[in-house]
Parts: structure tokens; sequence; C-alpha cells
């Protein structure tokens, strides 16, 4: 449906819509090239969607995403190409656990937010994703600065601290699935899980039952964060090598479109992540081969998310559609 | 007069900072006429649109609906209202094209919250990403307006010292026409029927139902009446203040009117306060950056409204109280 939408506009630009759908379908996923950035976008999407759906179950919706990912690959870069002499068994995993610590201080700072003061997380993690965006540029412009380039860039992140492909594949696709089963894990076998879901089903419930709302508001905003700020670390690692802070535009939208097309399921998410990943691997593709603006992604996503969200829809599809709710007035 | 003197809490925080600000004004226009009513003018302008974006989601929560796709619909409307203008050389056509698109958009996010009961922050957002990816999709560059509206002085109003300077000269129409419409707001929702109705169904949906009143209709209304004014914001921002559209020129303006809202306690005159302090804030701010008084670097200048809107929500937020209702979709009960 938002496909057919999309033809409609991409066709009153007067481009053939058939056409740029063919480059789409091509360049996402039928090349070996096509596949494997699919695949790497996918992975970092898994993860984005990840960070969101844990915000999800604890009732808790991260829109901040986006400035958590920036924090951590900031914080990851600088790390990878400031500390020589490891190796790379311990850079990598050095580096992106920094990485996730800033993510978490970001979204934990949220959460605290919301818990003691009662600030909604949705206005206070998108002011926050203005204020990581702006702190960010600021570093990198002066103190992170990669001297004698005209551009603002930080320098390379060393050899140990990237990520190695497996037959050509991406590993960063490999951990995201072996995160979203680890997070599946969490939710259906342990406390913790179990805490953070009771608190975004029912809180007053949870709070009769004995559990610390606050306390678990502010790990399933940690939690997110830290996600968030690991996903920035692999996207580092694994594509670019450097930070710069475009690179990272949309990646947390992304994730939420992800999260709410998979229902804040951890495993279910995976297939619209790579769905959406060949949308964004063909996307500069579709502008040189079929004329269309690139942003014609951003309007199918946004109709995607459209369609996958509106109940009346999801009652025609017969999902077992858990309906999200996130909202819960601004008090509490 | 006493009776205004009365509700006044001489000690409270908010008092004093008024206070400050009034005493830092008069010491200011005393030193410096022309620069201080330049930078209150500017004031006035980054108040204004704030102002009237906050009265979108006075006009919604009152009555029950949080609305965060306030971003959304200035964007798309500031988007729709400047093609047309450009297309056609009328500004005026363009602002009635923007007023019609924030209604527009409004009705679909009425009808997301209202009538499909879907969670309402979750609308808001899909509202938000469909503005920002349907504007730059098509987003074209080089169109331009012919001219915006022209800056004029109110006769009479602007020569009363202090005030008229801060309110009534070096401004455009449509902020002219905001000094009317926030208190008439303001008006309607304490002084009418219709008013004392929206406030109603904010607060208990349920026997407002059984006072025979249709909550689903009446939330209709306002929220489209929300739109409307958010159409205008968009259009107030394209076409009069600044003349052009530019991508993502809202750069969350939409959350920080949320802000004042809650800061002005859901209350018009209280979030048009509110606004002005903010825009004063953020002119003197810009000011002193091109005397280059202070060095601060610009991305902390540009940090400003997002740090403000975080620390009003942090200490402001946990004591207000919103209407009752807010965030939640009214199911009338069967029988």
């Amino acid at each position: 449906m938002a496909l057919g939408i999309g033809a409609i506009l991409i066709a009153a630009q007067g481009h053939s819509p058939l056409k740029a759908y063919h480059v789409l379908i091509i360049k996402g996923f039928q090349s070996t090239v096509g596949l494997q950035s699919t695949l790497s976008k996918a992975g970092i999407l898994i993860m984005a969607g990840l960070a969101i759906t844990v915000g999800l179950r604890a009732g808790l919706f991260n829109i901040g995403a986006q400035g958590q990912v920036l924090s951590g690959a900031l914080a990851f870069s600088y790390v990878g190409y400031r500390i020589h002499g490891l190796p790379i068994w311990i850079h990598i995993p050095l580096a992106l656990i920094v990485g996730a610590i800033f993510g978490a201080l970001v979204g934990g700072f949220a959460g605290y937010l919301k818990a003691s003061r009662g600030v909604h997380e949705v206005i206070s993690t998108i002011m926050l994703n203005s204020i990581a965006a702006a702190i960010v540029d600021y570093l990198t412009q002066n103190q992170f600065k990669l001297k004698n380039q005209p551009n603002t860039r930080t320098a390379d992140i060393l050899g140990s601290a990237k990520l190695p492909h497996i037959f050509g594949y991406p590993t960063g696709f490999l951990i995201a699935v072996l995160l979203a089963i680890f997070i599946n894990w969490l939710f259906k076998r342990t406390t913790t899980g179990f805490e953070l879901e009771s608190v975004g089903r029912n809180r007053a419930a949870a709070w009769y039952a004995g559990i610390s709302v606050k306390r678990t508001i502010i790990l399933g905003m940690v939690f997110s964060g830290a996600i968030a700020g690991f996903t920035g670390g692999i996207f580092t690692s694994e594509t670019t090598g450097y930070f710069v802070p475009a690179f990272y535009s949309g990646i947390g939208f992304d994730g939420i479109t992800v999260a709410l097309l998979g229902r804040a399921n951890p495993l279910a998410i995976i297939p619209g992540a790579i769905f959406i990943g060949g949308m964004r691997s063909a996307q500069s593709a579709i502008q040189f081969e079929a004329g269309v603006a690139p942003d014609i992604i951003n309007l199918l996503l946004a109709l995607v998310l459209f369609f996958a969200t509106a109940p009346f829809l999801a009652k025609l599809i017969k999902s077992e559609s858990k309906t999200l709710t996130t909202t819960s007035g601004w008090g509490s | 007069m006493g009776r205004i003197l009365s509700r006044i809490n001489f000690r409270s925080w908010k008092f004093l900072i008024g206070l400050i600000v009034l005493v830092t004004w008069i010491y200011c226009y005393v030193a410096n006429q022309d620069i201080t009513n330049s930078v209150v003018a500017s004031g006035m302008r980054f108040a204004m649109p704030l102002a009237l974006a906050a009265m979108v989601g006075i006009m919604c929560e009152r009555s029950g609906v949080i609305n965060i796709g306030i971003e959304g619909t200035m964007l798309l409307s500031g988007f729709t209202g400047f093609y047309v203008a450009s297309f056609t050389k009328n500004i005026i056509l363009g602002l009635v094209i923007s007023i019609l698109t924030g209604v527009l958009t409004s009705f679909l996010h009425a009808m997301m919250t209202i009538k499909w009961k879907m969670d309402q922050i979750i609308a808001g957002t899909i509202i938000n990403i469909l503005a920002s990816g349907l504007t730059s999709f098509l987003y074209k560059q080089g169109s331009t307006i012919p001219n915006t509206w022209p800056i004029f002085d109110i006769p009479i109003l602007s020569n009363i010292p202090f005030i008229g300077h801060a309110f009534f000269s070096q401004q455009g129409p449509i902020q002219y026409l905001g000094l009317l419409l926030i208190p008439g707001i303001w008006v309607m929702m304490y002084k009418t029927r219709w008013g004392l109705r929206t406030r109603s169904i904010g607060e208990n949906p349920g026997s407002a139902d059984t006072a025979g009143i249709s909550v689903i209709r009446m939330r209709m209304i306002n929220v489209m009446i929300g739109g409307a004014i958010g159409g205008l914001v968009g259009g107030f921002i394209c076409l009069e203040l600044v003349g052009s559209f530019s991508n993502n020129f809202t750069a969350g303006a939409g959350f920080t009117a949320l802000a004042l809202m809650i800061f002005g306690r859901w209350n018009p005159l209280g979030a048009f306060a509110a606004a002005i302090l903010f825009g004063l804030a953020q002119a003197l701010a810009t000011q002193l950056q091109i005397f280059g008084i202070n060095n601060v670097p610009n991305q902390f200048i540009t940090m400003l409204p997002y740090v403000f809107t975080i620390l009003v929500l942090a200490f402001a937020a946990g004591k207000v109280r919103p209407p009752a209702a807010a965030g939640k979709s009214y199911e009338k009960e069967k029988s």
C-alpha cells in the first residue's frame, strides 16, 4: 500500500515508478555487493530497532536513539583511533563498551528525568538528540578534528578496531541477530526482562508487586541507550572507519520504524530491518539510475510506518496485534 | 486591580524572575534605547511562533489529546504555503493554503487518535516523520516568493513607553494577529460555554458525556482548530518571518512549544508569557554573539532552546497538573 502511494508520487514527478522499484530490488537484494551492503545496513537497523524495542517493552518511547547512536559512535571512534597497541580482540570490545556506555549515559539521563522529575521521554529524548548533535558537532570541529584536513572528521580508527568480515559478509549482521536472540531470551526468561515488561504493561500493578518502578524506568532507558550507542560503534567500525556526524543521520529514526513494524518483538523485527536495509542501500542507486530524489525512501518509510501502526489495518492482517501503548499523560 | 494583586505570590520564584527581567529591561532601555528596542523586537519575533504553536498544544490537550505532531503540522503547512505563494505570487493565497494544510494534517491526527484510538504519541510521531519525509522529497531549491509582508508600526499604540515598542512596532501583520489571537483563545477557553465543555472533556470525558456533550465531536473540532493555528504558524514562519522554506526549518520548535505550554500551565496567557521570556533570552544570546561579547561557540547557542526545554520540564513538569484525560482515548461505555 505504501509502495502504491509512493509509485503515484514518483509518477507525479515525471519518473517511471516501475523503473525506480526495479532498481530498488536489483541494487538492494540481487547483486552480491548489494546484498552485502543490505545485510550490513540491516544489521545496524536490527540493533537500532532493538534499542527502541527494549524501550517500548518497558513502556518507554525512546525517540532519542539518534542522539545515543551519535554519542556512542563518537566515543567509539575516539577509543578506536587514540589507543594504540591493543590486540583486536581487546580493542574492539573495549571501544564498543565505551560507545555503549556513552549511549547509556544519554539514554539514562532521559530515564532519570522521567523517573524522578516526570519529564515525558519523547520530549526529553528529542531535545537530547539536538543537544547531543550540537556537542558532537562541536567536538568534531575542535578537539577531535583530524588536523590538516579540509573536512571536519576524526582520524581513521586503527585496524585493530575494525570488525573483520566473514567470507566477505559483514559481521555486524551476525552480532545483531545474536543480540536479538539475547534480548528475546532476556524478556522471556530473566527477572530483569520480566520487571521491564511488567512496568511497561501496568505500572501500578508492577508497583504493587514490589518492583521498583523508578529504577526499572531508568534501567530501561539505560539499556535502550546502551544498545543505541553500541549500534553507533558497530556502524563506525564496519562501514566508515572514521567519524563524521552526517553519516549517522536517520539510523535512530529507521530504528523506530523497524521496531514498530516488528511490533516490538526482538525476533520479529529482523525481516523488517532487512527490508528497510535493502531500501536504504539502494537509495543512491535510485537517484542515479531512475532519477528519483533519494528522499523518496524516507517518504516510503513514513507511509510504511503509518500503515503498520494503524490499527484498522492491523485488524485486517490479523497479526497478534498487541496494541502498543506508550502514552500515559505527562505526569507520570 | 486589587484582585489581581492579591493573586500574585510575591515570594514565588516566577515573580522574582519577572521582576529581574523587568528591571534589566528598564535599565537597558535607559542605557541604550536603540539596541534594547531591536533586541526586544527580535525577541518578540522568536516568541510569537512558539507562543502560537503552544496554543495548538493547549487546544488539543485541554480537550484530552496529546499532540506531539505540532512540529510536522508546521513543517507541512509552511511547505505548502510557501510553494503556493511562490507559484502564484500571491502571499495571501499561500497563507490560506497553509492554514488549510494545518487543518488537513490535524484531521489525520484526529482520525488516528480519536476515531481509531491509536497511541497518541505514536500518531504524533507518524505526522512528524511523514511531514519531514514528504517535504524533503518534494523540496526544490531556488523557489522564492515575491516579497514578505511589510514590517510596520501600529500608530498610537507603538508610542506607549516600554510596552509600545515591544508589542506594537517593527513587526508584520501575523505577529499582530497573534496578539489578538492569544487573548482570544484565553477568553474562549475560560469565559465561554464552548471553553467549559472543552475543559470538561479534557478532565473527565465520562461525566461530560453523561451531561450530553459529544466527546468525540468536541475533540475532533478542537484538534482541528489547533491544526488551523499550527498551519498559521507554518505560514507565519515561511511567509512573514523568514520568507523562504528550508528543510526542517522548524528544528524542534514544536517540542519547545509543548514545554512552554507546560511552563504556562496549559493557560494561553501563561504560555505566552513563557514564550516571551524564552524569546527575549534567545534574542539576547544572539545579540551578545553578534557583538562578540561572549566567545561561546555557536553550537552552544543553538543548544540553548533545547537545554531550556529540558530544564523547564524538569523543574516545572513535576509540580504542575495536566488535564486529567490528556493522552487517553475515549471509549463510550456500552450499555
